[in-house]
């Protein structure tokens, strides 16, 4: 319980989220007939060997487990598709758009179809600096949080995890801002000018509200 | 408020809510719950169908081993509901967890009381007063008269000022399935936000607050 001091801070763990991804929704190649399930979940199947068919991730898992399909990597993780992601992540200030739960659903990819993925190293790798510029670019527009009066702010294309990861420190930056920017608070710092301590501290964060 | 939520019609609503299952309203509760920092109105019937799909499936998995199914169909059935299971026991989990933590602030305001099921009621009771009982016990007990209240700092305080809240003002990321149109933030004076279709966006919990307990949009 670490993060009790602060209430609101990550508000999923990566489990968690993980869970979410799992019912994402993927292609898979059965080698098996198996007559249609009908889960609380939803229903899916039926399967016939060699033919194609739509299944949750979780289901895509656990069939692959026990060796009983192969499952097929969604369009975006091709090398071709991410060197392109790559290259446009890098020239632009813009996040790419890719699937709400990409870190995830590669993660459980490369865990459990290693050998479904066609040139699973360079997809891999590929992943992994797409994840760096991105988060390169979280940080970057942290920065301007803190320049410019912020109320509200659009997270366009933020997948789930890099959402929860900046989470804490985005909405607690957002709060103060929102504080500091309320007029009761305005009030308070003209009533107040004497009070030392504080009046230095208040200072800068004026001047962002005069903005 | 939901200015430009009128362009979409009420067949479109309708046809959206039909074609969500009870599996994806238990998630987007779930979610909405752990993100929202005050408790959300507890969903009865979401919870009750749940439940019973839960005890239907159950007896559905009795019948399957009766039956000698295949035990590969069988373990899957049973994935899908541990699943549902964990969604519907994190739920309530989490629940419980706000109402330990915001107890005397939710025994006072008849509003957050009435979100409460029938069983958190009881709980939260309980709750409250063995809380109360132990502060007093270990502590309250032993201070001057005019510290004695559980939920004041002194007798001289003008509300219950020792008594934890939660924080409305807190941001919370959010996401719409549908465009919103232009949406004010409560407190004027700022420019209205475009909330777009399938876009996050980090919002004070209070002032999305309609939206989210209209099922408008989701925390994420």
């Amino acid at each position: 319980m670490a993060g009790t001091s602060d209430p609101h801070g990550s508000a999923f763990s990566a489990a968690e989220l993980e869970f979410l991804a799992e019912d994402e929704m993927i292609e898979i190649v059965p080698n098996l007939r198996m007559d249609p399930l009908n889960f609380i979940s939803g229903d899916f199947g039926p399967f016939r060997p060699q033919i194609a068919a739509q299944a949750p991730l979780w289901l895509a898992v656990a069939l692959k487990k026990r060796g009983k399909c192969t499952i097929r990597a969604p369009e975006w993780m091709s090398v071709d598709k991410l060197s392109q992601v790559l290259e446009a992540e890098r020239d632009s200030e813009k996040f790419q758009p890719l699937p709400f739960h990409y870190v995830e659903i590669s993660r459980l990819l490369f865990d459990h179809a290693r050998d479904d993925i066609p040139d699973i190293y360079m997809v891999r790798s590929l992943i992994e600096d797409i994840k760096d510029v991105r988060f390169h670019k979280i940080g970057k527009g942290l920065e301007i949080i803190s320049k410019e009066r912020t109320y509200a702010l659009r997270l366009k294309n933020l997948s789930a995890m890099e959402a929860n990861i900046v989470r804490p420190f985005v909405t607690r930056a957002l709060e103060t801002f929102y504080k500091l920017g309320s007029s009761d608070m305005i009030q308070e710092t003209d009533h107040a000018p004497n009070r030392q301590p504080q009046a230095t501290n208040r200072g800068p964060r004026r001047q962002l509200k005069d903005r | 408020m939901d200015s430009g939520a009128g362009e979409s019609s009420a067949a479109d609503d309708y046809e959206s809510l039909m074609s969500t299952t009870d599996a994806e309203l238990l998630k987007s509760a779930w979610r909405n719950e752990k993100a929202a920092p005050e408790i959300l109105k507890y969903d009865a019937g979401l919870v009750q169908r749940s439940r019973q799909q839960i005890q239907l499936m159950e007896e559905m998995m009795d019948e399957f081993n009766q039956n000698g199914v295949d035990p590969l169909t069988v373990s899957l059935y049973q994935m899908d509901l541990d699943r549902t299971m964990f969604l519907l026991r994190s739920y309530l989990r989490t629940r419980l967890q706000k109402i330990e933590k915001y107890i005397f602030h939710i025994q006072k305001t008849a509003e957050q009381w009435n979100r409460l099921s029938k069983q958190e009621q009881k709980f939260a009771t309980r709750c409250a007063g063995d809380l109360k009982h132990h502060l007093e016990q270990s502590a309250l007990s032993k201070l001057p008269d005019q510290y004695q209240s559980h939920l004041r700092q002194s007798a001289a305080s003008e509300d219950d000022d020792m008594v934890p809240e939660p924080h409305l003002d807190a941001y919370v990321v959010c996401r719409s399935k549908k465009y919103l149109g232009a949406f004010q933030l409560d407190d004027g004076g700022e420019e209205p936000i475009d909330i777009e279709a399938d876009d996050l966006y980090a919002l004070p919990y209070k002032s999305i607050k309609p939206l989210v307990e209209s099922g408008q949009i989701d925390l994420v």
